[in-house]
């Protein structure tokens, strides 16, 4: 890693002031920014720790029954706290589920959103593809097992590498971005950057402004969520597929729902076709396996990944499924 | 053969120089501890005061880390790791690194009372927390029960994933005294052995926990 000056900012205040300068980068968990340094990708002369800032770290209700998680909570914290685990079951799966027990403690949900694809030719100093400047991406023509079935034809074939950001997106999450003494208020559907419209980023937070917290929608006792990710090998492993479902259902009737898919596209990627099978139906097995195939209806598969598409097709029926408290496997 | 339990870790050759002693000595003659009057340096580790927090310039400056129960002063430049710090400069080489990307878990050490990574660490992160690594284990040239299990239940074979597995290991027990072999598997996750020991490793830490 090249030297660089560390800001430890008490507060937002601090954090903003560090951030003037123009090289200046900002750091939670440090897991994915420190990688980056480390291979040279990234040479920031500034870091700005914003895990010291109390005002970003927490977990509290608002008196609209809202759930704001501060952004820089670790995702040991969310896949921990006993609210999430019952009113938004999804977010707490999908953190438990994200890397190592030692990345948990460390990493920040905020990190984990704002984290940066993890293709084998972006993140490798010796290759410059499309998204670090180069002038054409090396996996669609090159090695492509674990990139994208959908989104993949605006020149970056990435996947969206972030699990919380599958089940925030179902969870209808809002995101606060503040700069300086302004905030607003977004929908966590309008954070992300296709390649088509700008192939450098993958979300629209500029150099100064910090993501400060995420809000959760107050839930309806009736509405239920489920979050499952298939890795190759038992162990921690980064997704293959992962997929997140949101039901609200009443009585046995699911009224709406949300099915968001990861590792399937550059931008977390929802999943229209399929939630309109459910739409006012009574969730059964055979239910769940149709909106499964129309959510594969539009899969794009490039030369190696072809084997994607049955896996989340499978994936997407058994969660929807688990969402619903069915047994995918009953005959 | 003997058995580890006998073994000296330090065994010298003829010439008198043990070889960890010697690897040592090759990496901390041109490092070490800072000797540079202190008052002097700890000025320059605020380079510009603000109340809304602290500057630390690119280059070095000392710090007190707190490991195994003991102040220990040091001189880091913002960008060292604790892994480096820890091995490197206090001579602290029992935690190990494989990956130095936070894949392995090799350099797992425990601060303020959770595993983490020292090599995805800032060194300059860990000032005011309590660090606990694989040499604090030992009261009084005794082996910890957990380690005195992992030899029992031969729980390594070339051993270089074993401080990082111990540390995962004593985490758990320090908060769930009798874990079930799940939660052993759960607790190590992070921790990789090239050599597949896996199977002993979680008898080693289930039987601790008896
Ligand atoms: C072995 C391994 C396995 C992994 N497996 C998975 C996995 O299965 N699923 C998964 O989702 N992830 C996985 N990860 C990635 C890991 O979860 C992320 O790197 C981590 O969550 C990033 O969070 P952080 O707080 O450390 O972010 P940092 O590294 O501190 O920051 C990441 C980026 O976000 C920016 N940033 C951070 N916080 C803010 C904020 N509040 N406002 C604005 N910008 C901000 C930083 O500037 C930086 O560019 C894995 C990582 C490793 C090493
Ligand atoms: S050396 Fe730190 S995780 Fe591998
Ligand atoms: S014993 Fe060799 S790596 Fe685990």
């Amino acid at each position: 890693m090249k030297k660089f000056e560390y800001g430890m900012a008490k507060n937002l205040a601090g954090a903003f002031e560090f951030l003037k300068e123009s090289e200046a980068k900002i750091k939670a968990g440090g897991i994915d920014l420190l990688d980056l340094m480390k291979e040279g990708l990234e040479s920031p002369t500034r870091l700005v720790n914003i895990r010291t800032v109390p005002e970003l770290s927490f977990i509290k209700k608002d008196e609209k029954g809202n759930l704001h998680i501060g952004a820089t909570t670790t995702l040991a914290e969310i896949a921990a706290h006993s609210e999430i685990q019952t009113r938004y079951r999804a977010l707490a799966q999908a953190a438990k589920a994200v890397a190592t027990p030692q990345i948990r403690n460390v990493a920040t949900v905020g990190g984990n959103l704002c984290q940066r694809p993890r293709c084998w030719y972006f993140r490798s100093a010796d290759f410059n593809c499309l998204r670090n400047g180069g002038d054409h991406c090396l996996a669609d023509e090159g090695e492509n097992k674990y990139h994208a079935i959908f989104g993949n034809q605006d020149g970056c074939v990435v996947v969206h590498p972030s699990g919380t950001a599958v089940a925030l997106m179902a969870l209808d999450a809002k995101l606060v971005i503040a700069r300086k003494k302004e905030s607003r208020e977004i929908h966590i559907a309008d954070f992300w950057v296709t390649p088509e419209d700008d192939v450098t980023r993958e979300n629209i937070l500029k150099h100064d402004e910090i993501l400060t917290e995420i809000i959760l929608p107050a839930t309806e006792k009736s509405t239920t969520s489920y979050y499952f990710k298939q890795k190759e090998k038992q162990s921690f492993d980064w997704p293959i597929a992962d997929v997140a479902v949101v039901l609200e259902m009443n009585g046995k009737k699911c009224t709406a729902s949300k099915i968001v898919l990861g590792s399937a596209a550059p931008v977390p990627w929802r999943i229209e076709k399929a939630e309109q099978v459910l739409k006012d139906k009574q969730i059964s097995v055979t239910l769940a396996r149709q909106a499964a195939a129309a959510a594969m209806v539009d899969a794009n598969p490039l030369s190696q990944n072809a084997y994607k598409v049955p896996v989340f097709s499978a994936v997407i029926y058994r969660t929807i499924c688990w969402a619903a408290g069915i047994d995918p496997f009953a005959a | 053969m003997d058995h580890p339990k006998n073994k000296k870790t330090n065994e010298t050759n003829p010439k008198g120089i043990s070889r960890r002693g010697f690897l040592k000595g090759l990496g901390v003659t041109s490092i070490g501890v800072a000797a540079a009057p202190k008052s002097e340096l700890l000025a320059k580790l605020e380079k510009t005061p603000s109340p809304n927090g602290k500057l630390l310039g690119k280059d070095a400056v000392i710090i007190t880390l707190e490991v195994n129960g003991k102040s220990l002063q040091v001189e880091v430049e913002p960008r060292f790791t604790l892994a480096e710090v820890l091995r490197d400069h206090l001579n602290l080489t029992g935690t190990k690194i494989g990956c130095e990307r936070g894949a392995c878990g090799a350099c797992t050490v425990i601060m303020n009372g959770v595993t983490v990574n020292s090599c995805m660490t800032l060194a300059v992160d860990a000032i005011g927390q309590k660090i606990e690594t694989i040499e604090g284990l030992e009261k009084d040239g005794h082996l910890s029960k957990l380690q005195e299990s992992f030899i029992e239940h031969d729980g390594m074979q070339c051993g270089f994933c074993t401080p990082g597995m111990i540390m995962s290991a004593k985490d758990l027990l320090d908060k769930n005294p009798h874990p079930t072999r799940e939660e052993a598997q759960e607790a190590t996750a992070g921790n990789l052995c090239r050599c597949g020991t896996y199977p002993k490793v979680f008898e080693a830490i289930v039987a601790a926990g008896k």
